[in-house]
């Protein structure tokens, strides 16, 4: 397939869906769903194929396109995927495809709904494959308008207002990308004029910015690590993540919980890290801490949480506490372990919300106290469900074991005491998994629930498709670790040296 | 004296086109008049055509008096796109009020005024160029006679525009006073670094007289009223011709006239800059009425412009200049929208475009990107405009650029609310509302401007790189 623009056509099946969507008649919900079935598969055929066919040996982007964009701001449309990129790339059509299907029970008004879905995947899957620092700005807030129209349409009222949840979405992330854009613009500005000549590209940013004074990177780094950072849910910037997923419909959760996110933490590793690599070094200790405190605070917090969402939403805020001790320990190991834990929560995450999703929709409650037995009546609902929080508490075997395990290792040997406190927050996330599993699925069956339709059809494939991952991304991670690994080594080699030398805190 | 009249040609065409327009609104009956805005609006497009040919043909007539490089063309191209989508996208409106002729030819002739004021030389042709933008103004904002509210927009209008042509007036003679020349070029040359305070007052009254036009904060007051009062074509043409102009001029004047000063007036656009910004966007949050709302966030998008003058260099005018030509299409967009709803509904309230996603889904569209272009979401063209703006003050500014970025962040909370009451609300009225021809042909251009700018803004980009190189070649 040489020549043949591959990346470009993933990132706009799901747009050329949508662009047809809006000339279909309204009533016609089979057909709107099946061409968004369609756009969302083709995106996943072709992402699959990329993963597999990148040559790991050679390594560095491949599939590359470049075209010149902007000349005085040396802009390219550049698009490539290396190690790092992919596993995301991928990742974000899994589950947009899977969100498909968990939505395909929408009939309030479906051809807006599923027409904001695809600009909403297409969105978030030009910032993994953007390799300039421009191109990945316009797709990184293309997202907020969709998500918040989905939000405030089809969401759900409960304890926050759907209305309050997509503006709490949009305006956390909003002002998370003031800062992130004021640091972008200084930087572009600072290594303009050290090297002369524009260039947006993130290695010709990382080339130039070694120029660079030691305050320059730190300031710099700053700005971005808050506006990754409230992206990625860092606490104390995490409040947004459980209320909006709360209040947003299932496939928003999804693809929130599952992707959008770790927009944050792959810009931190390919942006802020890769750039400004004495930065890092500096912020480091804060980012280990806030991401152990992420961990705790959050654990805690979906212990008490009786909406299931709600325990997810934090659950979501723990892991990701994880992702940023990882990315704090600045070792390979480490950011081997960042990247794939974002894919396997990510894998995890949507599972759980399509699940709860699901639940419901036949029950009409996420409450906990009002559900029971579900196992009983849908056991094809349950197995989903037990797969998913399995997944959240680290069974071995499941593909976020060995992502969590690495993490520890490597933060272990640079931060010795807080890694021991992030591993005690395992203990808390099987404790709420397990007991939210126990309440949800198990015990007495009710028998309101005795005419309840277990998962059937379409709504079977966000379980078989994201549970497939899960399991074989368990059994043979180094399908997942491999394909990281030769992202992280040359990334890692770049700047090794500006992290030996730069000052510490 | 050899004067080029090929020069002029753009300016010509258009006073011949708004005399015509008035005559030929004599000859044809009353019943059959809205064809003028056809003539109107072709011939916006012939004088258009007129003024890219001569693209290239740049230099001096009378002495420096009037100025045409391609800074001068590039805003002239920028007036007369404005006045173009605006007869075209509001013909009905104009017809529900009748005396087209008028209209049209007061239309014309604010354009005209414009693009003289944008090749203005000296002081004269400046305030030439400015009392004839204005005076049009005066008759357009009161042009719904009938209603209070219009004609009270109207008498504050020529209160305030008054007003502020007086203070400009006599900042302009005070200037005159200390360097002796009218001149632009000349007047740059005698200003010096050591000023006296006679000029430095003269400066101030500038800022305040063109801080009107462009109706920067603590200059804004009348913005509001005068944009809730009148015709709403009118207003869409006042927030993006008349603002467009004033900066165009105030550029000139500024970084031509007084880069002397420049240390001594930097300071103050960065502080005027920022109040306006902050201003705005924080006062539209509680509004209802839709015109109100789009004035307000007019304020606050005054206000990023001004960021472009900071700087008083290259960057900064390529900034302003890239600006106000997206700015053009976001405005007109939602502006058009509110005059088509207008028409329909005969309602201003925002809680009346409930549901207004499912009566017209291109109007509600053209509303939520025209809004997010303005509090610039990429990838519209808004995003473009302001990295270009604040890019140039990064280094000396940077708490400028937080305060920019923060509160364009804040703006979109209140353009959101807009876009829930048409996506989320159900309609109380289900007809769908149809679109004519041309309202139709108006949104989609505004639309896929916004748009292609915003995804692919390299080739205006260096079109606007040439056009602010030439405003330092004289």
């Amino acid at each position: 397939m040489d020549g043949f623009p591959v990346l470009l056509t993933i990132l706009l099946a799901p747009v050329v869906a949508a662009v047809i969507m809006a000339f279909i008649p309204r009533e016609e919900h089979m057909l709107i769903k099946c061409i968004a079935a369609t756009g969302t598969f083709i995106s996943m055929a072709l992402s699959l194929y990329v993963y597999f066919a990148y040559d790991q040996s050679l390594g560095g982007l491949q599939f590359v396109q470049q075209i010149p964009w902007i000349k005085d701001l040396g802009v390219t449309f550049f698009l490539g995927v290396d190690g790092i990129s992919l596993p995301m790339l991928l990742l974000t059509n899994l589950i947009g495809f899977s969100a498909v299907f968990a939505s395909w029970n929408v009939n309030h008004r479906p051809r807006d709904f599923f027409i904001l879905l695809c600009l909403l995947i297409a969105g978030v899957m030009g910032t993994f494959v953007a390799q300039d620092l421009f191109i990945f700005l316009l797709f990184y807030e293309v997202v907020v308008i969709p998500i918040y129209i989905l939000v405030i349409i089809w969401g759900s009222t409960k304890r926050v207002t759907k209305e309050y949840a997509g503006m709490k979405l949009t305006i956390y992330l909003l002002i998370g990308s003031a800062f992130l854009l004021v640091g972008v613009i200084a930087l572009f500005m600072k290594t303009a004029a050290i090297s002369g000549v524009p260039d947006m590209s993130f290695t010709g940013l990382a080339r130039a910015a070694q120029g660079l004074s030691d305050f320059d990177q730190k300031w710099l780094f700053a700005l971005m690590l808050f506006g990754f950072g409230s992206l990625l849910s860092m606490w104390p910037f995490h409040s947004w993540s459980p209320d909006g997923y709360a209040g947003a419909p299932t496939a928003v959760s999804m693809i929130h919980a599952g992707v959008l996110k770790k927009i944050g933490g792959y810009g931190l590793i390919r942006i802020a890290l890769y750039v400004l690599p004495v930065g890092a070094k500096f912020w480091a200790p804060v980012i280990a801490v806030l991401g152990v405190c992420g961990v705790a605070y959050a654990a805690m917090a979906a212990l008490a949480q009786k909406d299931l969402k709600y325990i997810v939403g934090y659950s979501s805020v723990s892991h990701m506490g994880y992702v940023l001790l990882a990315v704090a320990s600045l070792n390979v190991i480490g950011l081997n372990g960042a990247v794939a834990n974002m894919f396997a929560h990510g894998i995890m995450a949507a599972l759980f919300f399509s699940t709860i999703g699901f639940i419901y929709e036949k029950t009409h409650t996420r409450w906990i106290p009002d559900l029971g037995g579900l196992a009983r009546q849908a056991p094809r609902l349950a197995v989903a469900f037990m797969l998913a929080a399995m997944a959240s508490l680290g069974l071995p075997g499941l593909v976020s074991f060995i992502p969590e395990f690495t993490i520890f290792v490597a933060s272990f040997k640079v931060y010795g005491g807080l890694a021991v406190v992030a591993i005690a927050g395992i203990i808390i996330t099987a404790l709420y998994a397990l007991r939210a599993g126990a309440n949800t699925l198990f015990g007495p069956p009710r028998p309101e629930y005795d005419s309840l339709r277990d998962i059937r059809g379409p709504e079977l494939v966000p379980l078989a498709v994201l549970g497939t991952v899960l399991v074989v991304g368990g059994i043979l991670p180094f399908l997942l670790f491999d394909m990281v690994n030769s992202g992280i080594v040359p990334l890692m080699a770049e700047i090794s040296g500006a992290l030996q030398l730069g000052g510490s805190f | 004296m050899n004067v080029d009249l090929s020069l002029l040609a753009p300016e010509i065409a258009m006073a011949i086109l708004g005399l015509g327009v008035l005559i030929l609104g004599l000859l044809v009956p009353k019943g059959s008049r809205h064809g003028l805005g056809w003539v109107t609006a072709l011939g916006l497009l012939g004088v258009l055509g007129l003024t890219i040919s001569g693209w290239n043909n740049q230099g001096f007539l009378y002495e420096g008096l009037f100025v045409v490089d391609q800074y001068a063309i590039f805003f002239k191209i920028t007036f007369l796109t404005a006045a173009f989508l605006v007869t075209l996208g509001c013909m009905r409106y104009v017809d529900e009020m009748g005396d087209q002729s008028e209209y049209y030819s007061m239309i014309l002739f604010a354009t005209l005024g414009m693009m003289v004021l944008a090749s203005a030389g000296d002081f004269m042709t400046l305030y030439l160029g400015l009392e004839l933008m204005t005076i049009a103004f005066i008759v357009l904002v009161c042009f719904r006679r009938t209603e209070t509210r219009s004609v009270e927009a109207g008498i504050k209008y020529i209160l305030l525009a008054g007003m502020s042509s007086a203070v400009l007036l006599y900042g302009l003679s005070l200037v005159y006073g200390v360097t002796g020349s009218v001149v632009i070029s000349e007047v740059g040359q005698a200003v010096t670094t050591e000023p006296v305070p006679a000029l430095i007052l003269g400066v101030a009254m500038l800022v305040a007289g063109l801080g009107f036009k462009i109706s920067a904060v603590p200059f804004h007051m009348w913005t509001p009223d005068v944009y809730e009062g009148a015709p709403t074509p009118v207003t869409s043409f006042l927030a993006v011709g008349s603002k467009a102009a004033s900066f165009a001029i105030l550029l000139r004047v500024f970084v031509a006239a007084l880069p002397g000063l420049w240390a001594h007036w930097t300071m103050l656009a960065a502080i005027l800059s920022a109040v306006t910004i902050i201003v705005g966007n924080l006062v539209a949050i509680p509004q209802t009425n839709i015109k109100r709302l789009l004035a307000y966030s007019s304020i606050a998008q005054a206000g990023y412009i001004l960021v472009g003058l900071v700087t008083a260099s290259e960057a900064g005018i390529k900034g302003v200049m890239f600006y106000a030509f997206l700015y053009v299409f976001a405005t007109i967009g939602a502006f058009t929208v509110a005059a088509y709803f207008y028409n329909v509904t005969g309602s201003d309230e925002i809680k009346d475009y409930a549901g207004l996603s499912q009566r017209s889904p291109l109007m509600a569209a053209v509303m939520v990107i025209s809004m997010l272009s303005m509090a610039g979401i990429p990838p519209l063209a808004g995003f473009v405009g302001k990295f270009y703006l604040f890019k140039t003050i990064v280094d000396n500014y940077l708490w400028l650029a937080l305060i920019g970025l923060i509160m364009s962040m804040v703006s979109v909370y209140y353009y959101l609310r807009v876009a829930l009451v048409m996506y989320r609300d159900e309609p109380v009225d289900n007809t769908p509302i149809s679109l004519s021809g041309p309202v139709a042909l108006t949104l989609i251009i505004t639309m896929v401007a916004t748009l292609v700018l915003g995804i692919y803004p390299g080739p205006l980009s260096e079109v606007v790189n040439t056009a602010a190189h030439s405003f330092f070649l004289h």
